[in-house]
């Protein structure tokens, strides 16, 4: 009996206790803190730097500047966080909850809210203006600089022109 | 003298959880030679080295396999610290212990319930299964994944185990200690398992030695060999001792395996006794890896060998794997001779095989 029954008391103590499972989904499940689940993106803080697509190994995300919109593939994701660690802005965040099973790997588009696209066009076209700006001063300056140099060289040359002469 | 014949045994078979084909000689009711054929899920993951950066690749390589993904992450990143000398902080050095023999537990957990279910004991399999549940959970609750678990990093850790998790851990791996003992009992105990396990498959010191079987398979057939003495990481502060046993049949493995479990779970104890109170996760890492360099961790299932190579650039240039698995089917094959048919499905599943971290 002691030889053969050894599983007898498991069984026993599990026929008289609670279920271990848990009914789901009637009974929703509680992620700990820190789960990772999914990648979430504050979209209006992203600054389209393209970090996280060079970052991440399976090359699921993509993003475009102009239209300032940030893809994601969630079913090509593997929730490595490795976009969450590279991201300068910190705008991505991997949270719990696990992505829910669909018919068809789609790809998820974020696009970034009108005023902060203007703000963000607007700050493109000063930085155009001023880089514009720049451009001209300095093309200037080198003019200045090249006819000041052609000068003194006209100069040097009409200073040494004459000595030839004396001889 | 009965007449010999080839029978095909896998890739699809219900005791294999995965593929892998075995090209069985019988003669009568017994096994004369096992051809072993592997290949079935190659997925080419060394090739994706060249590809992606050093620091991404780690993401990549983790995911060879489900259930040793922390052993092989730690391999990966103990390779490129060896080739650029970094000096990992202490405190994450007792942290990725912690998370190394947690993984081991729920490996070896599993280990058991498959065993179980290839003897027929339905019950038994989902009692490890349930208890192995606890330690998947304290694993999401300290890294946020239940198998992989992407916590490592070139140079460190990512997160830390905050003292009430440690707390939480303790109390769970009293709980778990507990039952795990009480289950083990069957296994050990039990006379229609013992029936099962004794004898069967015997792996003598000698021809464990002969073939290079590695990790529990080799410790049972009574040879110390476990890379963890070796003193990586922090196993050195932690007094670690191999667990061997002499008998080298079935039995012995499971009795190896169970005693790894006990084992694990004193050295996560001791880890949170010894572990610096605070300190760095992770030193910056600058530049990229040249030179090359071989890295030999200790996984669940034995000695794993990662090589990499770098020439200075962000890329490796050669990243090489090999798993326990690859060494112990040399040992599985010397054990399927002279064994009788009926036993095949037990004998495959004591050298607990992972045919996906083989076959990379
Ligand atoms: S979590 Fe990993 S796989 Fe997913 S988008 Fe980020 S980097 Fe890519
Ligand atoms: S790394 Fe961050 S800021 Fe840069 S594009 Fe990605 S989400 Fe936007």
């Amino acid at each position: 009996m002691s030889r053969v029954m050894k599983f007898a008391p498991v069984i026993l103590k599990n026929l008289f206790s609670k279920p271990v499972t848990r009914q789901y989904p009637a009974v929703p499940i509680q992620y700990p803190e820190g789960d990772r689940g999914h990648i979430e993106i504050q979209i209006d803080r992203c600054i389209s730097c393209g970090m996280c697509v060079r970052s991440c190994p399976t090359g699921t995300l993509s993003v475009d500047r102009m239209k300032g919109t940030w893809t994601i593939n969630r079913f090509d994701c593997v929730q490595c966080g490795y976009c969450v660690l590279k991201c300068p802005v910190k705008c991505l965040s991997i949270v719990p909850g696990y992505q829910v099973p669909e018919r068809e790997k789609t790809a998820q588009t974020y696009q970034k809210s009108p005023e902060v696209l203007k703000a963000e066009a607007e700050k493109r076209a000063k930085q155009a203006a001023l880089a514009k700006e720049m451009a001209a001063k300095k093309a200037a300056a080198l003019k200045a600089k090249k006819e000041a140099e052609a000068a003194a060289a006209a100069g040097k040359a009409a200073e040494a022109a004459p000595a030839p002469a004396e001889n | 003298m009965g007449k010999k014949s080839v029978i095909p045994f896998g890739p699809q078979h219900p005791v294999l959880p995965e593929p892998i084909h075995l090209d069985l000689v019988v003669e009568d009711e017994r096994i004369v030679e096992a051809i072993p054929n592997i290949g079935f899920i190659h997925r080419g993951l060394e090739g994706l080295a060249p590809d992606r950066d050093f620091q991404k690749y780690l993401y990549v390589v983790e995911r060879t396999c489900g259930i040793c993904s922390f052993g092989h992450g730690l391999g990966y990143v103990e390779s490129i610290e060896g080739i650029m000398n970094v000096e990992v902080p202490e405190r994450a050095k007792y942290l990725r212990v912690v998370w190394a023999e947690m993984a081991r537990m729920t490996s070896h957990l599993m280990w058991l319930g498959f065993t179980a279910d290839a003897f027929g004991f339905e019950s038994l399999f989902y009692e490890a299964w349930r208890i192995r549940e606890k330690v998947l959970d304290l694993m999401e609750m300290t890294t946020g994944g239940r198998l992989i678990y992407s916590v490592l990093k070139v140079g460190g850790v990512l997160k830390d185990i905050t003292p009430d998790m440690q707390k939480k851990i303790l109390d769970d791996l009293n709980e778990i200690e507990k039952e795990t003992r009480e289950m083990t009992r069957t296994f050990l105990d039990d006379y229609s398992v013992k029936t099962r396990l004794v004898g069967v498959g015997v792996l003598t010191k000698q021809q464990a030695h002969d073939v290079g079987a590695c990790g529990p398979m080799a410790r049972a057939s009574g040879i110390v060999c476990d890379m963890r003495m070796r003193g990586y990481e922090a196993y050195a502060d932690l007094g670690f001792e191999p667990v061997v046993s002499q008998d080298g049949d079935s039995y012995a493995r499971c009795e190896v395996r169970i005693n790894e479990i006990f084992a694990s779970i004193e050295l996560v104890r001791r880890a949170f006794e010894r572990m610096p109170k605070e300190g760095d996760l992770a030193v910056t890492v600058k530049g990229n890896p040249d030179g090359e360099y071989f890295a030999r961790i200790e996984q669940p299932r034995g000695e794993a060998i990662f090589y990499s190579e770098g020439h200075g650039k962000p890329a490796l240039d050669r990243f090489r794997l090999r798993t326990p698995t690859f060494a112990n089917l040399q040992a599985l094959c010397e054990t399927l001779k002279g064994a009788e048919y009926a036993d095949v499905p037990i004998l495959i599943l004591t050298i607990d095989p992972c045919i996906s971290c083989t076959e990379r």
